[in-house]
């Protein structure tokens, strides 16, 4: 099964109400340098909206977002075009979208500590209800991929992957470890 | 973009009525041609206007960084999706929803095409619309086809087309209410959707319903055609019919609609809006957009000229069996009462509870059922809560919301014994915000946000605004919380500014030689009376100042108010002098190098710009000389308004003309600056200088600001109504932002600034 736009949210370990304010200039500053793989095209302010986007970074290729969505603070990546390779390929640029991210954000002084990027889980989802609709078929054709990208990025047995079957979301699975991810050895791993 | 755009088509096959199907897949076929460069810009950009795929700021590919402006590099440079309109840049989808209302289907289709072609965000406009943003140009067949196939269409959403028929979101509940305007709503939106006749309008053209005069839900006055419903007794039977209006209209300069027809009977509605499309389009403006909407012809031609010519086209038309079945049908199928008994309503619970029952929930007129508005922040929900809100609704409703014009969600036919287990299900869905239709609830377009046309951060500005008034909310005075407060990005009103106690919409000021995002004030609009009359700017104050401008007026208001006394009342009774004095000093900005806040807007930390064009050259003290000039020009509109204020018509409307024409001389003057004082020179020569060589055309409205100029000296010697000198002091008021806009555009700074 050939899948596309990957979706991909990194939970972050937080306590109470974190500000998001000050990332809306270091985004504007990403828009201006360019500083991701894709076209960036501009920002978004959602602090509005409870359990919504947060902060978004509009891009043409993908968005890039620190979202609430489910009461969760997480880095999230949504691929919108499409992506060649195989879907491991997709997973992996993802993920390394992700990291990346978590990275340029600690190293912004801006942000002076207030946003802690330690995490033990993502959810790994596909946003295209027809290509991976929220079924128990969608993840048992799925399951041996995340499996083999789970087991190259953590080793086997390190980790719990756990569908998210509401049937009115989007597909996605819970990936778990039992210990904080190793930030710079995945995003090592992770290098084209 | 999506992979599974061409998959759609085939998935919904049979989910779809035929000729919506059809008209999607030739929308599907023109964007083919037009990739292929086998259709013309400007006639595809007509095409998908009309199917509600709009531009966005920024999809000419330039966006201002905060230092200079930049090329978006998006990987299709061609073709363009019109005039100076990047293929690639993400858009506006527009999606009509006819009287507001859905039900739990739709509203999950809405959450699904959020996530998957948007940002996970659905907002609710100021006409009902929902619309989503970045949505890319390939996916939108795929979406209409999603939303077909739920009975939704994006025809004519946006373009020169008939749009979305709104109508009160209480109707058919509203203890106030004549009758239920819902079933006529349905019926003239079915029957005007593609109509031919609807097809040739130079403009767009917007109908309301109500079903009182008296309250604000329809706001049938600031529509092209506002129908009111009313009752009356013949031979002892009550008999139905529409007050009719016709010509209303807020945009730059905003026209109360006419009466057109106290007692239209019911059956006489289609046949009538058909007559009245079909003199619009023989007879509205092409050429010039800004005068093309039919408040122009209606002003032109005369209410009873315009109405005589509308019932002759009537008595001409064939009859049409759809008049009488649409209406029929709509009737028939009008009926979403509860179906279970209705118990009491439980009064106790938490304080947020109680709060939110003050401020969100008013009764029905049917005895044990009530309303429950969904207070939603700038019009926005997320995924999640649209499709929590379809489960509310299933569960506490007959399977039906309306959205409201203050970007609100109302659930109708709600038991009041089930309101605490409802406040229970909306504050688990995080939609339990109290203070619906109150000062919290700001309403705000989209301005620099998202549209191409914003010149301030309406947005940014009604978040902080809503923020900080919610943390004070609890102790504010009744008075306090019952103004309204509505934001626009520019003069186009979408923000619905003049109808507000408080109304503010965005401008530039030049300070420095500096860009500076500022707000007008407009103070003494009516929300009430489906907006009784419309509010006039009084100052252009510094985006960063608005809040201690909102805080100032609602003390003063408190503190100094008679027993009773509206806003509107008070405004009045203090008089526009008073209330700009107690404004001035919020007006100054101090210089750039002293404190920047004020050279970013609300919520973009970039350094404010509206232009992507480069500074040109040094004018040093002539620049000087023109900010003077406009400055002054300002000041006399504000004395114009004193005028009028006093009852003295002649003189407001002779001081706008003046203001004009000192604004024009003031521009004339960089270029010539022994320019002569006979006010027929200044219009020669700001013709030559300005008009003709285009540089006062704003980007967006083109020659039409310069136009008032000209309209104004041609009618110099007229005498003066009330209407026409308050016209001319809003068309001053525009003409000196023009000259601001061209200044800015102009690039001109005083030396010290460039140095
Ligand atoms: S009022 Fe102006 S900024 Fe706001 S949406 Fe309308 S055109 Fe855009």
């Amino acid at each position: 099964m050939e899948i596309q736009h990957v979706n991909l949210k990194l939970h972050l370990r937080h306590s109470g109400v974190v500000d998001l304010e000050p990332l809306i200039p270091i985004f504007h500053d990403w828009v201006r340098e360019q500083s991701c793989e894709e076209t960036l095209v501009d920002v978004a302010d959602y602090r509005h909206v409870p359990a919504g986007p947060g902060i978004l970074l509009v891009g043409h290729e993908a968005d890039y977002s620190l979202d609430w969505s489910d009461n969760r603070l997480g880095v999230r990546y949504n691929r919108k075009a499409r992506l060649g390779g195989a879907n491991q390929d997709r997973f992996r640029q993802a993920l390394r979208a992700v990291l990346t991210t978590c990275r340029k954000l600690e190293e912004d002084g801006r942000l002076e500590g207030k946003l802690g990027f330690e995490s033990r889980e993502f959810e790994l989802g596909v946003n295209d209800r027809l290509l991976a609709p929220n079924n128990e078929e969608t993840y048992a054709s799925l399951s041996p991929e995340i499996g083999c990208f789970c087991d190259g990025l953590f080793g086997r047995n390190n980790y719990s992957a756990t569908h998210q079957s509401d049937p009115r979301r989007r597909f996605s699975v819970l990936v778990q470890t039992p210990f904080p991810m190793d930030r710079s050895r995945l995003l090592n791993d992770l290098s084209p | 973009m999506k992979a599974s755009n061409h998959l759609w088509k085939e998935r919904l096959a049979g989910d779809i009525d035929e000729p919506l199907n059809r008209e999607i897949d030739i929308f599907e076929t023109e964007i083919d041609l037009r990739r292929q460069e086998k259709v013309d810009e400007r006639l595809f950009a007509e095409t998908r206007l009309r199917r509600g795929v709009y531009g966005q700021r920024y999809d000419n590919g330039q966006r201002h960084d905060g230092r200079v402006a930049r090329s978006l590099e998006y990987p299709t440079a061609n073709p363009t999706k019109g005039p100076n309109t990047l293929w690639d840049a993400p858009g506006m989808q527009r999606i009509k929803i006819p009287y507001g209302g859905l039900n739990g289907a739709q509203l999950e289709v809405m959450a699904e095409l959020a996530e998957e072609y948007s940002d996970g965000i659905a907002h609710v406009t100021t006409r009902q619309d929902f619309q989503l943003h970045y949505v890319h140009m390939e996916d939108t067949p795929s979406l209409m086809r999603r939303l077909g196939a739920v009975g939704i269409t994006t025809r004519e959403a946006c373009g020169n087309s008939v749009r979305n028929v709104t109508a009160c979101p209480f109707s058919g509940v509203c203890p106030d209410e004549a009758f239920n305007v819902t079933p006529y709503a349905k019926a003239l939106s079915r029957f005007l959707l593609g109509h031919p006749d609807c097809q040739n309008f130079g403009r767009k053209f917007k109908p309301a319903f109500s079903g009182c005069s008296q309250h604000a839900c329809g706001l049938t006055s600031m529509h092209d055609l506002g129908a009111i419903a009313v009752t009356r007794r013949e031979n002892g039977v009550e008999v139905r019919g529409f007050e009719l209006y016709v010509g209303g209209g807020l945009g730059a300069v905003p026209y109360q609609a006419k009466l057109f027809d106290e007692f239209l009977l019911p059956e006489q509605l289609l046949p009538t809006a058909q007559a009245i499309a079909r003199v619009f389009a023989r007879l509205g403006e092409k050429k010039n957009r800004a005068r093309a909407r039919i408040k122009f012809l209606v002003h032109d031609l005369g209410i009873e000229k315009f109405k005589a010519l509308v019932l002759e086209e009537r008595d001409r038309l064939p009859e049409d069996p759809r008049w009488k079945q649409y209406l029929s049908e709509a009737l028939a199928a009008s009926g979403e009462e509860s179906p279970q008994p209705a118990g009491d309503l439980s009064e106790s619970g938490s304080p947020e509870y109680r709060q939110w029952l003050k401020t969100n929930v008013r009764p029905q007129k049917q005895t044990g059922f009530v309303v429950a508005t969904i207070t939603l922040p700038l019009g926005d929900i997320t995924a999640d809560q649209l499709r929590s809100l379809a489960d509310i609704a299933r569960r506490f409703t007959p399977d039906t919301v309306r959205t409201t014009v203050e970007q609100n969600v109302v659930l109708r036919w709600v038991r009041q014994c089930d309101l605490a287990e409802l406040f229970q299900a909306l504050e688990s869905a995080q939609l339990a915000r109290p203070g619906a239709s109150n000062v919290v609830d700001v309403v705000a377009c989209p301005g620099t946000d998202t549209c191409k046309l914003g010149i301030s951060s309406s947005r940014g500005l009604a978040a902080e605004l809503q923020h900080r008034l919610a943390s004070k909310s609890a102790e504010m005075d009744q008075a306090i919380q019952d103004l309204h407060i509505k934001v626009s990005g520019c003069f186009n009103s979408c923000g619905q500014h003049h109808i507000a106690d408080l109304g503010f919409y965005g401008v530039s000021r030049k300070v420095g030689g500096y860009a500076v995002p500022h707000f007008q004030v407009v103070l003494g609009g009516q929300w009430t009376q489906n907006a009784g009359s419309y509010g006039l700017p009084i100052v252009a104050i510094p985006s960063k100042n608005i809040p201690e401008v909102v805080s100032r007026l609602g003390e003063r208001y408190v503190s100094d108010r008679n027993q009773g006394e509206s806003f509107q009342d008070f405004i009045k009774r203090t008089g526009k002098l008073q209330v700009r004095k107690l404004l001035e000093d919020l007006a100054k900005v101090p210089g750039y190098e002293t404190d920047r806040s004020n050279f970013s807007d609300w919520g973009d930390p970039r350094e404010y710009s509206i232009s992507d064009i480069g500074k040109g050259e040094c004018a040093g003290e002539v620049v000087t000389a023109v900010e003077f000039d406009l400055a002054a020009a300002e000041r006399q509109v504000f004395e114009a308004q004193v005028f009028a204020e006093e009852g003295d018509f002649q003189q407001a409307g002779e001081t706008a003309r003046g203001a004009m024409l000192h604004a024009a001389r003031g521009l004339i003057k960089i270029e010539f600056l022994d320019v002569p004082d006979d006010r027929d020179e200044v219009v020669k020569e700001f013709r030559t200088r300005y008009f003709d060589t285009e540089k006062i055309f704003d980007p967006f409205a083109g020659p039409k600001f310069a136009n008032y100029f000209f309209a104004a000296h041609r009618s110099s010697g007229n005498g003066h109504t009330p209407e026409s000198s308050r016209r001319l002091i809003e068309e001053a008021q525009l003409f000196i932002e023009a000259c601001h806009g061209c200044f800015n555009r102009m690039g001109l700074v005083p030396s010290a600034a460039t140095a």
